[in-house]
């Protein structure tokens, strides 16, 4: 049995540390790793606490990310807990495999710490890593710091697990800004965070061979199509088990999560809708601004997939305009959360008038000033009742402004 | 624990863990290699399996022709998911949550020519250098038969395939097979082999060996394929008879890197063109432009086969 480290009331951890002391508590049976910046610290601090006996499972140093997610899926339907951490090219080469884990319905964890993908090479902080597998059938949820890192993963494994979901969970933090910044960090204590998480419960293992299975068989036009659509429906419900997964862990912390978050927005006129470490950052120019009389707010989808439309309506049910905030090149289209948010109030009665902001990639910083002046723009949409801006622009870009549509 | 085998008969008809009723095309050689193999032991089995032939012929929901743990996961990785469940597997054992913890378990990885010397080589490679304890078994049909007969690096110079058909200007394949064996002892498995189904015993024998030696095993299995190679589906044993007699396919296996033993010798050394010439893929070599190759095939089968022998000899 693995020994227990007894940590402080807060610690000073990064967003790696937070990822690795989580895993470490919930005694993962299997991890397959290979390194990539800016998540490596992720496994070195595994690695650590597997070399100091604080762990007694398995670590497989595979060749590659492919084979990481190809080990975690083996290993997954044999029947136990297994996670793994990566970032972009590496997140990029599992992508085959992480269609195949959520098909088989594994609940394999996957720490993502998020960097931009080449070309041009670079290993700083986007989202192009995570908007790469949006649409694999993962369940995906958003850390904007250390802490919520922290909390996250340990929620992630609950998640993944339940009996009714049985599905892959992948939470994000920001590459270098939350991965990499020491925060103050208010852990659980092993006991708690174990038993918070619960022992795994095995669903059909491999190693159980009074009842032989077959993993990952074919399908064609017969079945696909049914397989496909009971794993859309598993992924639409499992919000109501997150929902639950985060009154309980406040029950235990106080902490408060929510699959849709919400700062300053009950007057709000107009509001931004962002992602990561940038949702504080807005929190604070929307503060700011709230000096000058400016009825400024911030949401945040905490749940990417399944999408919580429904949540989304009503946080920005009030709203004149929005700014929707993609740290991700939008490749030919408006931005993943533009089209996001739009089609979810398309649905409703309010229908503000919408913009797209792209921003911070490859790690260029996203200051409150650029911010604040996103907030400005908007509002001259929303006091014109109408489109005075561009739809798509790009904000902190040096050179000509850039903007389309 | 292996099975203890007397005779073919006995063998042929005790409990077979792999199901007839599957859709491999008749006379395919992958069925014997297959079935050969999980019935050639008691133990529990964990069988990943490459996608291919083999795999998209035995489990087609609703149906499996697995009476084992099974999984299929991709083309490239079957090694790596043997990797992944050896590894829950010693978790488990050392965390005492294992149901059965005393009837041992033996993971078993199939893959074709394709999924093995070329797309999976490097899942293979890092699976064995880690050095998990596992058996794989190459299905070497020479070919890329699922997907319609392209050629793979395990192709045989000559052979005509849908990427390097025979025609006007060409003979076909242009490059050497890769000698996928010799790799694979370097890499550091400790145990190596080449079998064949028309010497069941053999194969058997060394089957027996790669379970039961601790860490990786690689078994190479010709697999004669009636769709690609274009023979009649009847025919399956004589031409793996023509390839070991021929010693196109010579059968040997390869200790700790570097113990080399042959382990079959035929009485009576055939040529290289019986081989060929019972097959379809091989007919253009023998138009007049085209049979000085037949002379270099032999010229090449005869060096290796020199090779081999001396390499036995030295023990080294
Ligand atoms: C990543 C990927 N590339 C290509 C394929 C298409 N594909 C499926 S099976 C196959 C050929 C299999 O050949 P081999 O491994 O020799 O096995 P065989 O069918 O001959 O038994 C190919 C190319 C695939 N499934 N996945
Ligand atoms: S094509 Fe060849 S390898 Fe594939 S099932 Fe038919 S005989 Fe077997």
């Amino acid at each position: 049995m693995a020994e227990k480290l007894k940590l402080q009331e807060v610690e000073v951890w990064d967003g790696n540390m937070a990822f690795a002391q989580a895993m470490r508590q919930a005694q993962i049976d299997v991890v397959a790793a290979y390194p990539i910046t800016p998540s490596t610290p992720t496994v070195h601090g595994y690695a650590k606490f597997l070399s100091d006996g604080y762990i007694d499972g398995e670590f497989v140093l595979v060749e590659s990310e492919h084979a990481a997610m190809s080990g975690c899926v083996g290993a997954a339907a044999a029947g136990g807990r297994v996670a793994t951490a990566t970032s972009s090219q590496g997140f990029a080469l599992m992508v085959e495999v992480l269609y195949q884990a959520a098909g088989m319905r594994l609940p394999i964890v996957l720490a993502l710490v998020n960097r931009a993908l080449a070309s041009p090479l670079n290993v700083n902080g986007d989202h192009s890593d995570m908007y790469l597998g949006r649409d694999a059938g993962w369940i995906m949820i958003d850390a904007f710091n250390a802490q919520e890192a922290y909390d996250l993963m340990l929620m992630g494994f609950k998640i993944a697990e339940d009996l009714s979901v049985r599905l892959p969970v992948m939470i994000n933090q920001d590459g270098f800004i939350t991965s990499h910044t020491a925060q103050n960090v208010r852990p659980l204590q092993d006991e708690e965070a174990y038993e918070f998480i619960g022992e795994y419960q095995s669903v059909n293992p491999m190693l159980d061979f009074s009842h032989p299975v077959t993993y990952g068989a074919q399908t064609e036009e017969d079945w696909h199509f049914e397989f496909k659509a009971r794993q859309h429906k598993a992924l639409m419900d499992s919000k109501a088990c997150i929902q639950e997964v985060f009154e309980s862990f406040k029950t235990v912390t106080a902490r408060e999560y929510n699959i849709v978050e919400s700062y300053e927005m009950d007057d709000a006129q107009i509001a931004i809708v962002a992602l990561g470490s940038t949702v504080e950052s807005a929190v604070f120019a929307a503060r700011k601004l709230r000096e000058e009389g400016i009825k400024a707010g911030v949401v945040a989808p905490r749940l990417l997939r399944p999408f919580p439309y429904e949540a989304i309506k009503d946080a920005l049910k009030d709203v004149k305009a929005i700014a929707t905030l993609d740290r991700s090149s939008p490749g030919g289209a408006l931005g993943m959360l533009y089209n996001e948010i739009s089609a979810a109030l398309y649905q409703g009665d309010n229908r503000p008038i919408i913009n797209n902001y792209i921003y911070g990639l490859g790690g260029r910083d996203m200051t409150q000033e650029n911010i604040m002046e996103i907030f400005r723009d908007i509002k001259k949409n929303a006091d014109a009742g109408k489109l005075v801006t561009p739809l798509q622009q790009f904000s902190g870009l040096r050179g000509p402004k850039l903007s389309f549509f | 624990m292996n099975k203890e085998i007397r005779n073919l008969k006995q063998f042929s008809t005790s409990n077979d863990r792999f199901e007839g009723a599957h859709l491999l095309c008749p006379g395919c050689a992958h069925s014997i290699i297959v079935r050969e193999l999980l019935n050639c032991t008691d133990d529990n089995l964990v069988i990943a399996n490459a996608t291919g032939c083999l795999e998209v012929c035995t489990a087609v929901y609703p149906h499996t022709s697995w009476d084992a743990s099974w999984i299929h996961i991709g083309f490239e990785n079957a090694a790596t998911s043997a990797s992944g469940a050896e590894a829950m597997y010693k978790a488990l054992k050392r965390k005492g949550k294992l149901k059965d913890p005393d009837k041992p378990v033996k993971f078993v990885a199939f893959g074709g020519d394709g999924a093995t010397y070329d797309i999976g080589f490097q899942f293979l490679s890092g699976a064995v250098e880690r050095g998990h304890d596992f058996t794989y078994v190459c299905l070497d049909n020479e070919v890329y038969a699922n997907t319609g007969g392209q050629r793979s690096s395990s192709t045989p110079i000559g052979a005509s395939t849908t990427t390097t058909p025979a025609g006007r200007i060409s003979y076909g394949e242009k490059k050497m097979k890769k000698d996928i064996v010799s790799i694979m002892a370097a890499n550091g498995a400790p145990y190596v082999a080449q079998v064949s189904p028309n010497k069941w015993k053999d194969m058997v024998k060394k089957y027996q060996k790669a379970l039961s030696i601790e860490g990786p095993a690689f078994i190479n299995a010709m697999s004669a394929c009636t769709t690609e190679w274009k023979f009649p589906s009847n025919e399956t044993i004589q031409v793996s008879d023509l390839a070991t007699d021929s010693l196109v396919f010579p059968l040997y296996e390869i200790e700790e890197g570097h113990k080399l033993t042959i382990t079959y010798r035929p009485r009576k050394i055939i040529p290289v063109r019986d081989y060929l010439g019972a097959q379809g893929r091989f007919k253009h070599l023998f138009k007049k432009e085209n049979e000085y190759l037949i002379e270099a095939m032999q010229k090449s089968v005869d060096a290796k086969w020199e090779l081999l022998q001396r390499r036995e000899e030295a023990g080294v």
